[in-house]
């Protein structure tokens, strides 16, 4: 039992960093029907510019608050620079160019800090917090992550469902021409879209890097799984991102706690083809539309 | 005044639009007629940006608007319900109404501006928080003029508006058109198939075929006209 509850603790946590993963991904997909398969990369290029300040002697939480402002900026220019150009052309161009971008932030970070993992440090003792005489699989660190990535949602929430700019946003990304039609600057939006992702990415970097083997690869897995609670979510949807990260958290927890570590990429993977079988429109859905 | 001067447009290689000129007037509906095909929706499409024409202009009151984005000339005040009516699915109703308003009026102006359009479609008040997903038809038309007239518009450009509604409801639609563009100085061109309908309200036609302007008239005179009926209106 004892297991059972540190295995769930320990999928909570995980599984809310790939939800703040999905989070970016959902962002991107629902403006612009483009999977970013840069993502992981993007969220270690941004932490590696972390450990580069943190390196130099900025204080933790300043690098924190940087980073998350290069993200956004990072997010910005990829839309800008490299997607925005390919608009209206191949839908096959754009996830080229993210898989390219993702080959190129890897070797480029590989030349700059080399292909061996770093130490990186966390904001808050990753030790177990201890119950009672009881020491649980579950830590200040796993806290803040937890917290972190609830201020990130909510945030999102009160963006989209509460403010007008929210409002223009959705409009945007659910109907671009309409939108336009209805003087909506929806080439601004979407670059916003891809900015705001950038920092959902952006965290998930820098909540996974002390808990990992932090080199230039370090996202490759945790894209996999932010991907696989994104499509349970339904790709769509913010909400469907957080229960879809928690689900995959869960399940890729168990597999790993139970089954043995190395099969949770495979866990993944049974895990993302059962739900694209039983709800392949995921967890939210849309509104049925009904035409009379 | 909208003037449409030689707009040219082409898809590749093949000639959508060829040399289109005709204007229309404030206060009053000008609808453009045509079979399938005969470039109707890509010449509103041009108008507003969303085609980009080879040569040709257009003027509203004065203003250029061929090289403006779609964006800026939405800005000009220029509404276009595109074909399909164009209701954003994901959004409810009272959503739908608030996107026009939000870079052109406060919240105290937009909060107005919606209630005066459910004095006109009190139909929309009751179905204001609901997905416009879930709208018939008829419904959908009503939201999306309502929408296209809440930022106070002084061209209107409405694509087949009458497009799988009942004859009663068009009938409706038609009847509400005109009263909203006789007296103002809203400006209306109406793209239709059912000629037979446009013609009962529009003031001024002007009839494509293959690209090209057949004639442009006084509707009456285009209604009046039997052959010119029959050979390109199919009535």
């Amino acid at each position: 039992m004892s297991l059972f509850i540190d295995y769930t603790l320990n999928g909570i946590t995980n599984g809310m960093i790939y939800a703040s993963l999905a989070l970016a991904l959902v962002l991107i997909f629902r403006a612009t029907r483009i999977i970013n398969f840069a993502q992981g990369a993007m969220a270690m290029m941004t932490t590696f510019i972390a450990y580069s300040l943190l390196d130099r002697g900025l204080g933790y939480w300043w690098a924190f608050l940087v980073v998350l402002a290069i993200g956004f900026v990072f997010g910005a220019l990829v839309q800008r620079v490299l997607i925005q150009p390919l608009q209206g052309k191949s839908e096959l161009n754009p996830v080229i160019v993210t898989i390219g971008l993702l080959v190129v932030l890897e070797g480029l970070a590989g030349a700059i800090y080399g292909n061996a993992s770093h130490g990186f440090p966390a904001a808050y003792s990753q030790s177990g917090l201890t119950i009672g005489h009881t020491k649980i699989a579950f830590s200040h660190f796993d806290v803040f992550v937890l917290v972190a990535v609830i201020v990130l949602m909510l945030a999102t929430l009160v963006l989209f469902r509460f403010t007008t700019l929210g409002l223009r946003m959705r409009a945007s990304a659910f109907a671009g021409e309409v939108s336009r039609l209805l003087g909506v600057r929806v080439g601004l939006l979407l670059t916003l879209g891809w900015a705001l992702a950038g920092i959902a990415g952006s965290l998930a970097g820098l909540l996974v890097a002390p808990t990992s083997a932090f080199g230039p690869y370090y996202m490759d897995l945790i894209l996999v799984y932010g991907f696989t609670a994104a499509v349970i979510g339904g790709l769509e949807s913010p909400v469907g991102a957080l229960i879809g990260g928690l689900i995959t958290g869960l399940s890729i927890s168990y597999v790993g706690g139970y089954l043995g570590s190395g099969l949770e990429p495979v866990g993944a993977l049974v895990l993302l083809m059962v739900a694209l079988t039983a709800r392949p429109e995921g967890i939210i859905a849309r509104p049925p539309a009904r035409r009379v | 005044m909208l003037e449409v001067t030689d707009l040219s447009v082409f898809y590749g290689a093949a000639q959508a639009l060829r040399s289109v000129s005709f204007s229309a007037e404030p206060g009053a509906i000008t609808a453009i007629l045509g079979a399938n095909g005969a470039g109707k929706t890509t010449l509103l499409r041009a108008l507003t940006g969303l085609v980009k024409p080879k040569a040709g202009s257009v003027r509203f009151d004065g203003e250029e608007l061929l090289g403006k984005s779609v964006e800026n000339i939405a800005r000009s005040d220029v509404a276009h319900i595109p074909e399909g009516r164009g209701v954003i699915e994901e959004l409810t109703v009272e959503e739908n109404l608030r996107v026009p308003t939000l870079w052109c009026m406060g919240r105290r102006e937009r909060q107005q501006a919606i209630e005066a359009t459910y004095e006109i479609f009190p139909l929309l008040r009751g179905l204001r928080g609901r997905h416009a997903s879930t709208l018939s038809g008829g419904e959908r038309q009503m939201l999306v003029i309502g929408r296209a007239l809440i930022s106070r518009p002084r061209l209107l450009l409405l694509d087949e508006p009458s497009l799988g509604l009942a004859p009663l409801v068009t009938g409706q639609l038609m009847a509400l058109l005109r009263d909203r563009t006789e007296g103002t100085d809203l400006t209306v061109v109406l793209v239709e198939q059912n000629a037979r309908s446009a013609l009962s309200v529009a003031h001024h036609a002007v009839v494509l075929n293959l690209g090209e302007v057949v004639v442009s008239d006084a509707a009456a005179v285009i209604a009046g006209d039997s052959e010119l009926r029959h050979h390109y209106l199919g009535f």
